[in-house]
């Protein structure tokens, strides 16, 4: 029990860091892709139960978080103009 | 700090400069009149909007943070046999093969990396047509093809090739029983594509490949508006040859590559001479970052393809009902069923589609496709489904992709229907239109 509740924990800590990180993107379209695809996807597995299905979505997620810590360095080192529906 | 802001204020002099030249420019007939529209106001208040996913599409993130260590620390020659270098990378390359094998069910063994989908369609159809030239020499096509595969073709025409144009219907697909009439003994290879770039019109592929197969012609799709957005496997499909690009699935530009089968085998005659990469069918260094981006782009479009569909059609008959909901006498060109739901090409009667691009200057859509949309001549693809003149002036392409929002689909038909009936008030067609009479039946008098 001890285990999926502490995985819980870990998932949405995953989630919100997920979020924080991609509502960072500089460019409107990934931004928002960001957003959306990680709230789905979580919205996706929220039922799953095998340990090792959770297990390399955790991972999967982990190596996301990472890319996209670094694809918003990379987005604002190259920053354009805002879209003319984000005026 | 002082130098700074110097700089920056006279680049902002500039861009006020240019902003003024470019409104004149263009607004120069409204001048002095208290006209209702102006461009100016609508064009240069931020970027505007992508809707064009058919010319290319924006790489994503996740492909870029794939291909940025070999931009940078792994340099290696994939090719170079002998040192550390090379073998990092020729192990990148060949995950890369890998993964774009398996998107289209081939074995990796099949894959040369080219430099786009122009290049494979090139490889494909003088390769396969100059190596079987002595017992065969016909070659069959459609009307509604790329330019690449067309020129492809006139070039091989010049060698004394007979080469079969196929017309479509007016739905934009081919006519299978016609095509099968077409195929004669002669005949080495049949050319048609999998998703029209124009259009977004499917062609039946599997029906094509199970008819080339059972004549034992080799069938070439050119497939780099469907690879990664509609499933395709060459082995259930019975494809010879397909041509796939980078940059129409959210990888890099300049890179793509062409399946070959090998078995049964499908021999080709290389048209580059040089070292011998790529089973000496196409020589040169691999470019190994983008080879790697096209192997991500791969793995992704795999990965995301039903959630990608799902999106694009729920947004692509938003952008529809939105603008036929709203606005009469506008034709969708090409099949609206058996097409692909991200390329969406309407004719708004009665509108010149320049005047119509002119006005939407806020997004960034296309007339058609993007190799001849400097020319102000209607387009080949329009003109082979039979619409008529008048419509295939008006004729405005929404492509939506990966990375498109709700906001930008409505902001785009929300703009279009403005802007249409604008031009319409203004066009004296319309007006008698409005006023039932039928311009068909109008005897223009010649002068």
């Amino acid at each position: 029990m001890s285990s999926t509740s502490s995985s819980r924990a870990l998932v949405l800590s995953l989630y919100k860091k997920l979020l924080r990180e991609g509502s960072k993107f500089p460019a409107y379209n990934f931004r928002m892709y960001a957003l959306r695809r990680t709230k789905d996807a979580f919205k996706e597995n929220k039922t799953l139960t095998d340990q090792n299905q959770i297990k390399a979505c955790i991972e999967e997620a982990r190596e996301n978080l990472e890319m996209l810590q670094r694809q918003v360095i990379i987005g604002n080192l190259y920053r354009t103009d805002k879209l003319i529906i984000e005026k | 700090m002082l130098r700074f802001s110097i700089r920056n204020s006279s680049l902002n002099e500039l861009k006020q400069t240019s902003k003024a030249v470019f409104c004149r420019f263009i607004s120069s007939d409204n001048e002095g009149k208290n006209t209702k529209f102006s461009i100016k106001d609508e064009t240069l208040d931020g970027r505007p909007l992508y809707l064009d996913a058919q010319a290319t599409t924006p790489l994503d993130p996740r492909v870029l943070d794939k291909m940025l260590p070999y931009l940078t620390n792994y340099y290696g020659n994939p090719h170079s046999r002998t040192h550390y270098y090379g073998w990092e990378t020729e192990t990148a390359v060949e995950k890369a093969r890998n993964q774009v094998a398996k998107l289209i069910g081939a074995d990796p063994k099949e894959i040369i990396f080219t430099s786009g989908a122009t290049e494979s369609n090139n490889v494909a159809i003088k390769g396969v047509g100059r190596f079987y030239a002595e017992k065969k020499k016909h070659i069959i096509t459609t009307q509604t093809e790329h330019k690449c595969v067309l020129d492809s073709c006139r070039a091989l025409e010049g060698e004394g090739f007979k080469v079969t144009y196929m017309p479509v219907n007016s739905n934009g697909l081919i006519d299978i029983e016609a095509l099968e009439k077409a195929i004669t003994p002669e005949t080495s290879l049949v050319s048609i594509m999998s998703v029209n770039n124009e259009i977004g019109v499917r062609q039946p592929i599997e029906e094509i490949g199970k008819l080339c197969r059972s004549k034992k012609v080799f069938f070439h799709t050119d497939a780099a508006q469907a690879v990664g957005k509609i499933p395709i496997n060459v082995n259930e499909m019975n494809i010879d040859l397909m041509s796939i690009s980078g940059h129409k699935i959210y990888g890099p530009k300049g890179i793509g590559c062409i399946y070959i089968r090998r078995r049964p085998r499908v021999r080709i005659e290389a048209i580059q001479s040089g070292g011998g990469q790529e089973r000496g069918i196409r020589s040169g260094t691999l470019p190994a970052p983008l080879v790697v981006g096209l192997g991500a782009a791969c793995e992704i479009a795999e990965k995301e393809m039903d959630y990608d569909h799902k999106r694009i059609e729920f947004l692509s008959k938003r952008l529809l009902d939105g603008i036929l909901g709203n606005l009469e006498h506008v034709v969708r060109n090409g099949d609206p069923e058996k097409s692909y739901p991200g390329c969406i090409n309407l004719s708004f009667a009665f509108v010149e589609g320049e005047s119509l691009l002119m006005a939407l200057k806020d997004v960034a859509l296309s007339s058609g496709s993007a190799c001849t949309s400097a020319s102000l001549e209607p387009s080949y693809v329009l003109r082979a489904i039979g619409t008529e003149e008048d419509l295939a002036h008006s004729s405005i392409r929404f492509g939506i992709g990966r990375f498109t929002t709700i906001e930008e689909v409505d902001y785009t038909v929300e703009k279009t229907i403005k802007h249409v009936n604008r031009l319409r008030e203004m066009s004296p067609l319309w007006e008698m239109v409005q006023e039932g009479i039928d311009i068909k039946t109008i005897q223009w008098s010649q002068h």
